[in-house]
C-alpha cells in the first residue's frame, strides 16, 4: 500500500514537472536538428542551425539590441530602485505607505496595458517607437520589482552603520557610495539580475514600442511568422540559456547567506 | 574656573506629544567620565543622541568647547559614537573600519593605516587589522568600534550602553578596560548605561536621570552616601524608605514621626514637611540593638546567601507595607520566618524631601 502511495507521488511528480519542462526540452532538443523541419524524427545532434543565427546579421543584431536594452534599462532600474527604497526607509515622508503601494503597483499591472499607455503617451509627447522608448517601458516594469527586493533588505541595522558613517565625517553622498551601496550589494545585484531576466525575453512593450531597429523576442516573432524552422528553435534556446545564467545570478546573489 | 567642555543649558525634546527631556541642564569637565544612569524611558539616549548630533533638541541649546552645537550635524561636531551594536562597516576590514573617519577627512593611505594600527594596539587588537568584523567575537568588536571611534581624537567620545551586548564577565572586564583606555587618551567620556554597578565602577562624574529629568549629579560616592532624591536613592543601590511628618526641627536635628514612631536625626528641614528616610542596606541592624534608633520588630521573610554577604528581606511588624532591606554579615544567624528588632545608627540614615 505504501509502496503504492510513493509510486502515485513518483508518477505525479513526474507528470507535473514533464508538463512545466517538456516544451522547453522539446525546443532545445530540435534546435539540435540536422534536417530542416523541427518535427520528429530527431536527426541530430548538429549545431547548424546555430551557426545559421549567428550568421544572420537580423538575429544578432536583434540580440546586441536586447541586451544593450536588457543592461541599460536595469541599470536605471536598480538605480533608481535603490534610491527610492533608500528615501523611503531613511526619511519620514508624509502618506509613506500609500507612496510605496504606488510605487509597486505597475507590478500589478499587464505589460500590454502599460506598453499602449506608454504608446499613447509616446505618440502624444511626439518621442519615436525606439529602442530608448521599449528601454524606458522596461524600466516602468523593472523598477517597482527592484524598488520591492532593495526595500525588503534594508533593516534598521544599516541605519545606525550610516549613522556612524556620517559620525565619523562622511558627507551624504559618501554615506550612499561607501557604506549604503556595499552594504546593499546582494539586494542591488539581485534587483540589476532579475531586471536583466525581465527585460531580455520581454515581448510585448518591445514589440509596441519599436519598429525599425528592434529586440531579440520581437525579432523571433517575425522569424516565426514565416513559420517553424530548427532556426526558431536554436535563437528560442540561446535566449532561455541567457535568462537562466541571469537567474542563476540573481538567486546566488540575493539567496547567499553572509554571516553576520 | 574655565569653561566646561560640553555645556548643555536648558534642553528639552520631545517626540511627537511625548517629553522626552524637561529642560536639561549639565556641564562636562574636560578628561571627565560621565554616566548617565538612569532606567529606560528617563530620556538619557535621547540626551547622547542630542550630544552626537543625531536628534536636534526642541529646546535648548549645546556648547561644545564654546562653540553652539546644536543644530550642527553629527559629521562637523567634535563628538564621535560608539553605537550599541558596533555599526560596524561590515564590507570593510577591521583597518578600514577604524580608518574610514581619517580617510575623511583626507588623510593618506600609509598615515591612515600607521595611525588606524596605533588605535588597535591601544584596545589590545593590533593582530586583527586585515580581519572582516564578522571574523570577531563580540567583545573584539567593541572594541573596533572604540578604535575607530578615538582615531580621529573627538573632544568628546560618546558611548551608547557600549557593555549592553555583552555577557556579564566579558562587561566587567570591557569596564575596567574601558576605564584604563579613557585615563590613556584623556578624551572625555559620556556612557549611557542603566546597570548602576558599571556607573559606580566607571564614572567621575555620574549623572542619575528619571523621566526626563536629571535627578541627582556628582561623584558616584556622594550619589551613593547621600543621594539627593528618594529615586535615586532607589535607582543607584538599593534602600530602605521611611515615610515620615517632620514634627520638629531646630539645632541641626530633625524628629519626623514615622509608622515606627518617632525619629531624630542630624539634618535640617521646614516642620511639617512630608520626608523620606533612606537607609541603606549596610547599615540596617538585625538582632539586639546595634544602633541608637530603633526600628521596631520585624519578621523574617527571605535570606538570600550571596557569598561574603546575606541579602535579607523582612517586614515590619508595625507597619506591613514597609520592608526593610538589608545586608547582613555572611555569619550571621537569621532565618526566615525569625522575628527579630531592627536599628540604625541615626547618622546614617538619609534624609530626603518626599
Amino acid at each position: 500500500m505504501r509502496a503504492a502511495v510513493r509510486l502515485a507521488a513518483w508518477v505525479y511528480a513526474i507528470a507535473i514537472y514533464g508538463f512545466i519542462f517538456l516544451p522547453v526540452v522539446v525546443l532545445v532538443l530540435f534546435s539540435l536538428q540536422a534536417t530542416s523541419f523541427p518535427i520528429p524524427p530527431f536527426t541530430g545532434p548538429s549545431l547548424r542551425w546555430y551557426q545559421a543565427v549567428l550568421s544572420d546579421a537580423r538575429l544578432t543584431s536583434a540580440l546586441l539590441n536586447s541586451l544593450l536594452v536588457a543592461v541599460l534599462s536595469s541599470l536605471v532600474s536598480v538605480t533608481l530602485g535603490f534610491l527610492s527604497a533608500w528615501g523611503f526607509a531613511r526619511f519620514v515622508l508624509p502618506g509613506s505607505a500609500i507612496l510605496r503601494g504606488l510605487i509597486t503597483l505597475p507590478l500589478t499591472v499587464s505589460y500590454l496595458i502599460i506598453g499602449m499607455g506608454l504608446l499613447v503617451l509616446f505618440n502624444w509627447a511626439g518621442v519615436p517607437k525606439s529602442l530608448l522608448a521599449a528601454g524606458i517601458g522596461h524600466v516602468v516594469i523593472n523598477l517597482p520589482l527592484c524598488f520591492a527586493i532593495i526595500y525588503s533588505q534594508m533593516g534598521d541595522h544599516q541605519i545606525n552603520i550610516e549613522r556612524a558613517a556620517r559620525d565619523l565625517g562622511a558627507a551624504e553622498w559618501k554615506v550612499l557610495l561607501m557604506i549604503a551601496v556595499p552594504v546593499m550589494a546582494p539586494a542591488i545585484f539581485a534587483g540589476f539580475f532579475l531586471s536583466m531576466t525581465f527585460s531580455w525575453d520581454e515581448f510585448v512593450i518591445s514589440f509596441l514600442l519599436t519598429r525599425f531597429e528592434t529586440t531579440l523576442p520581437v525579432e523571433i516573432w517575425n522569424l516565426l511568422r514565416s513559420g517553424l524552422n530548427p532556426k526558431t528553435n536554436a535563437v528560442g534556446s540561446l535566449v532561455f540559456a541567457v535568462s537562466i545564467v541571469l537567474v542563476v545570478f540573481f538567486e546566488l546573489t540575493l539567496l547567499r547567506r553572509k554571516p553576520a | 574656573m574655565s569653561a566646561p567642555l560640553v555645556d548643555i543649558r536648558s534642553v528639552s525634546h520631545r517626540f511627537g506629544q511625548l517629553a522626552v527631556l524637561k529642560s536639561v541642564s549639565l556641564a562636562i569637565e574636560p578628561g571627565s567620565y560621565t554616566i548617565l544612569l538612569g532606567p529606560s524611558g528617563s530620556g538619557k539616549t535621547t540626551l547622547l543622541s542630542i550630544l552626537g548630533g543625531f536628534v536636534t533638541p526642541s529646546e535648548g541649546k549645546v556648547f561644545i568647547r564654546g562653540a553652539d552645537c546644536t543644530a550642527l550635524p553629527p559629521a562637523k561636531r567634535p563628538t564621535t559614537t560608539v553605537f550599541q551594536d558596533y555599526a560596524l562597516f561590515p564590507h570593510m576590514s577591521v583597518g578600514g573600519n577604524v580608518g574610514f573617519g581619517l580617510r575623511m577627512q583626507g588623510v593618506d593611505g600609509a598615515t591612515r593605516a600607521a595611525k588606524a594600527r596605533e588605535a588597535l594596539a591601544l584596545v589590545g587588537l593590533a593582530a586583527a587589522f586585515d580581519k572582516k568584523p564578522h571574523q570577531l567575537s563580540g567583545g573584539q568588536r567593541q572594541r573596533v568600534a572604540l578604535a575607530r571611534a578615538l582615531v580621529i581624537e573627538p573632544a568628546v567620545l560618546l558611548l551608547d550602553e557600549p557593555l549592553g551586548a555583552l555577557d556579564l564577565k566579558l562587561r566587567r572586564q570591557m569596564q575596567d578596560e574601558l576605564k584604563a583606555i579613557q585615563k590613556r587618551v584623556g578624551t572625555a567620556f559620556i556612557h549611557v548605561t542603566h546597570d548602576q554597578e558599571e556607573a559606580m565602577a566607571l564614572a567621575d562624574h555620574c549623572v542619575v536621570m528619571n523621566e526626563g529629568r536629571i535627578e541627582d549629579e556628582g561623584p558616584p560616592e556622594r550619589v551613593y552616601a547621600r543621594p539627593a532624591t528618594r529615586f535615586s536613592a532607589t535607582f543607584m543601590g538599593e534602600s530602605t524608605i521611611l515615610v515620615g511628618t517632620v514634627t520638629e526641627a531646630k539645632n541641626g536635628t530633625v524628629t519626623a514621626m514615622t509608622a515606627l514612631g518617632p525619629i531624630s536625626l542630624p539634618g535640617v528641614s521646614p516642620a511639617d514637611a512630608t520626608v523620606a528616610l533612606a537607609i541603606r542596606p549596610e547599615h540596617l541592624f538585625f538582632g539586639e540593638a546595634k544602633g541608637n534608633v530603633t526600628l521596631g520588630m520585624a519578621k523574617v521573610g527571605d535570606v538570600v546567601f550571596q557569598g561574603s554577604f546575606k541579602r535579607v528581606l523582612a517586614t515590619s511588624t508595625l507597619d506591613p507595607a514597609l520592608q526593610f532591606i538589608a545586608k547582613a554579615p555572611a555569619s550571621a544567624a537569621i532565618q526566615a520566618g525569625d522575628t527579630i528588632p531592627v536599628s540604625c545608627q541615626a547618622q546614617d540614615i538619609i534624609l530626603l524631601a518626599d
